[in-house]
């Protein structure tokens, strides 16, 4: 009775999730709605009696594949959505193809499975457990299968490997060199650079700091902003305004404590 | 005895509780854990303070032990902020994945053997399965996008970057964690994390399997983005990293699901190579030590000290650079890892199947060769040190008194020209007090 009410449940999930994946306009989303469904059928695998493969589905396929898919979407940046031009020929009639193709094969298992039942309690009951059953037929009958697969694998990752091979003409510099070589230039900045301004106005990353003759200085401003020419140049107001506000507060300070602030100057 | 020993192992106990007994433990579980993160915080100010020679949080209540719990409700009743170019549904969601998932993974940890609870003997573990431990690793999956997504979704470069950087992080410190499980099921014969504590009986894996102790403790550092792998929210260079954005109850669901998932990863820790709840040896010796509720104290004294090495961790090392880190998990964890499942696998595949004694074997073969290799890679690398520095010096051009136009001094190992002036500076600056010798 519990496992009908969890198939329904997971069964309708996962369905849910597939058709978010294929309505969602943004990328990251429809990745995310595969994952709902590759999680609601590693519940219905594990309702099975197959826990081994429910977690590794979980392990595997949602935490490693779709993380990665996840990884290159998200360099995309979240305003981006996917054009819907077609860019190879006869790409939705293969797909069609290609779906009924499945949809034929989904059937065929199915209706075999049917026939003959054998069920995976059984299956598990002739190892002593669904792990040692496993197991047997990995490392025993479908080993060259296995086998065969990892290297196929480990192909395809020395391949990308290859392909994004970069040859190096001279040794990558260390920090310790870098560090070496920025002590030994002439020119530039031996410490790190400037910070940007502080003012009663702004202290955004925009506002260049004053140097002490009053002009500004402009490496205290993200190289890419000053680029982008948004440095914020006209601060003849600002300073002003800090300047007066100065003033009066130092009025207001010298008239509330003035004896205060007179031992406070013998002091000094 | 017997009979009772057939009864605390194995996993038919398991799955046979009344539901109510299943709520009490899902209860217990959940409070555990709000009080250990509630407990972890101020333990966690109390120590770095004390490295830091500092007094720490000792106002609010005994000691300061209510100084989280004030903190939990003043985050509770901040401001809620969403930033306007988030992705609202993702930017809810995140948070949620995290701190649910955190929650989840202590489901399959034994904290106790077999007691009597309300006149029904059941283990004091949640539930069992014959593959719990991948379980933990599954939920740890699960709970990484939490912290991915809500990278994506803030819509801002910084949280951004630290989801790239958390993504790519926990998918390699992964592969380590994940292997050196392997030994540990080599040598227990079961994946289910009861059974592993049963194993234990005699020796704790800690021991026996002292290399993939050491990398398990090393990825689960990495695995919670704790320092000095605090990658994703390094805030000298990232401000908070994922959550940058995020304010109010959706940051203290970050901040829940970090703090159980360190109880988690320590208890994982605990169960695969401490002896679980088993007492620890001089204690272990009074056979009352494993029996009843006393247990879950030896159990709970074990999570707090790894508690204490992530704190001693982050009090005393600087954060890693991330080309070092990925190299250090890539480029050292993950082949010292496999190398040591071959050696352990082929030790164990030789025992089963060979009639040797597996100490002999070790002790004439496995020790000398390891040793050897060992010494081997010490040496090269040594050795290449030394050449890469002998070269670095090498390169260094002749002593300049005044190089670029700044009197300065002689940098060890540099070459003395025959410049009257770069003498002369030489032997000042030599023959200068430093201040402080």
């Amino acid at each position: 009775m519990g496992e009908e009410i969890a198939f329904w449940i997971c069964a309708l999930l996962a369905v849910i999730g597939a058709l978010g994946m294929v309505l969602s306009k943004k990328a990251v989303h429809s990745a995310l709605w595969v994952a709902n469904t590759m999680i609601n059928l590693a519940v219905l695998y594990a309702l099975l009696g197959a826990t081994f493969l429910s977690l590794v589905q979980i392990i595997v396929y949602t935490g490693a594949v779709m993380m990665l898919f996840l990884f290159v979407l998200m360099i995309v940046g979240v305003d981006a959505s996917d054009s819907l031009v077609e860019s190879i020929k006869g790409q939705r009639l293969l797909a069609v193809l290609a779906a009924l193709g499945v949809g034929g094969l989904m059937a065929s298992a199915i209706g075999a499975a049917t026939i003959s039942t054998v069920g995976v309690d059984a299956a598990n009951a002739k190892w002593g457990g669904n792990l040692q059953g496993l197991a047997q037929l990995i490392f025993g009958r479908y080993l060259l299968a296995f086998e065969t697969t990892s290297a196929l694998l480990i192909t395809a990752a020395l391949g990308a490997m290859v392909l994004a091979h970069r040859e190096r003409f001279t040794p990558r510099p260390s920090q310790r060199e870098l560090s070496i070589r920025r002590f030994q230039s002439v020119s530039g900045h031996k410490s790190s650079l400037p910070a940007s301004g502080t003012y009663a106005t702004h202290n955004a990353v925009d506002t260049p700091a004053l140097l002490p003759d009053g002009s500004l200085a402009e490496l205290s401003v993200p190289a890419a902003l000053r680029a982008r020419g948004t440095l914020r140049k006209d601060m003849h107001a600002d300073v002003a305004e800090v300047t007066t506000l100065a003033e009066g507060g130092a009025a207001i300070v010298g008239g509330s404590s003035d004896s205060n602030g007179a031992t406070g100057g013998d002091a000094v | 005895m017997s009979a009772l020993l057939a009864a605390t192992s194995g996993l038919g106990m398991f799955g046979t509780d009344p539901i109510w007994i299943t709520i009490i433990k899902v209860v217990f579980i959940f409070v555990f854990l709000l009080t250990f993160t509630l407990f972890n915080i101020w333990f966690e100010r109390r120590i770095v303070s004390f490295m830091q020679m500092r007094i720490g949080p000792n106002r609010t209540g005994p000691q300061g032990l209510l100084q989280s719990l004030m903190d939990a409700m003043k985050l509770m009743f901040k401001q809620e902020i969403v930033p306007k170019a988030a992705d609202r549904p993702v930017f809810f969601l995140a948070p949620i994945i995290s701190a649910f998932t955190a929650f989840m993974g202590f489901a399959v940890i034994p904290m106790g053997p077999t007691v009597s609870m309300f006149g029904h003997t059941t283990p004091l573990q949640l539930v069992d399965f014959p593959v719990a431990t991948l379980y933990v690793v599954a939920i740890a999956s699960i709970g990484i996008y939490g912290i991915v997504l809500a990278g994506w979704a803030s819509g801002s470069t910084y949280a951004l970057l630290g989801g790239i950087r958390s993504s790519a992080q926990m998918i390699s410190y992964e592969i380590p964690m994940g292997l050196s499980f392997v030994a540990v099921f080599l040598y227990a014969g079961s994946i289910s994390t009861s059974e592993i504590v049963t194993a234990q009986q005699r020796a704790w894996y800690a021991v026996l399997l002292l290399p993939s102790f050491i990398i398990y403790v090393t990825s689960m550092v990495g695995e919670t983005n704790r320092a000095p792998f605090d990658l994703p929210e390094a805030e000298s260079e990232l401000v908070g990293g994922f959550h940058t954005e995020y304010s109010s109850m959706k940051f203290a669901m970050f901040f829940l699901a970090e703090y159980i998932n360190m109880a988690t990863v320590a208890a994982v820790a605990t169960t695969l190579f401490l002896g679980g709840w088993r007492a620890p040896w001089p204690i272990s010796l009074w056979s009352g030590a494993n029996q009843g509720w006393l247990p879950m104290l030896w159990f709970v004294i074990k999570i707090v000290f790894f508690q204490f090495i992530f704190i001693w961790l982050r009090g005393t090392l600087p954060r890693y650079r991330y080309d070092q880190f990925m190299r250090f998990g890539w480029k050292v964890l993950i082949p010292v890892s496999i190398g040591w499942i071959m050696v352990v696998s082929t030790v164990r595949g030789l025992r089963n199947n060979v009639d040797l004694s597996g100490g002999s074997l070790i002790t004439r073969v496995g020790v000398p060769v390891a040793v050897l290799l060992l010494l081997w890679t010490l040496i090269e690398e040594i050795r290449e040190r030394r050449a890469a520095r002998r070269s670095e010096v090498d390169a260094l051009p002749p002593y300049d008194a005044f190089a670029g136009g700044h009197p300065v001094p002689r940098l060890p190992g540099q070459e003395i020209g025959s410049r009257p002036i770069d003498i002369l500076m030489n032997e000042r600056n030599s023959t200068q007090e430093v201040p402080g010798a």
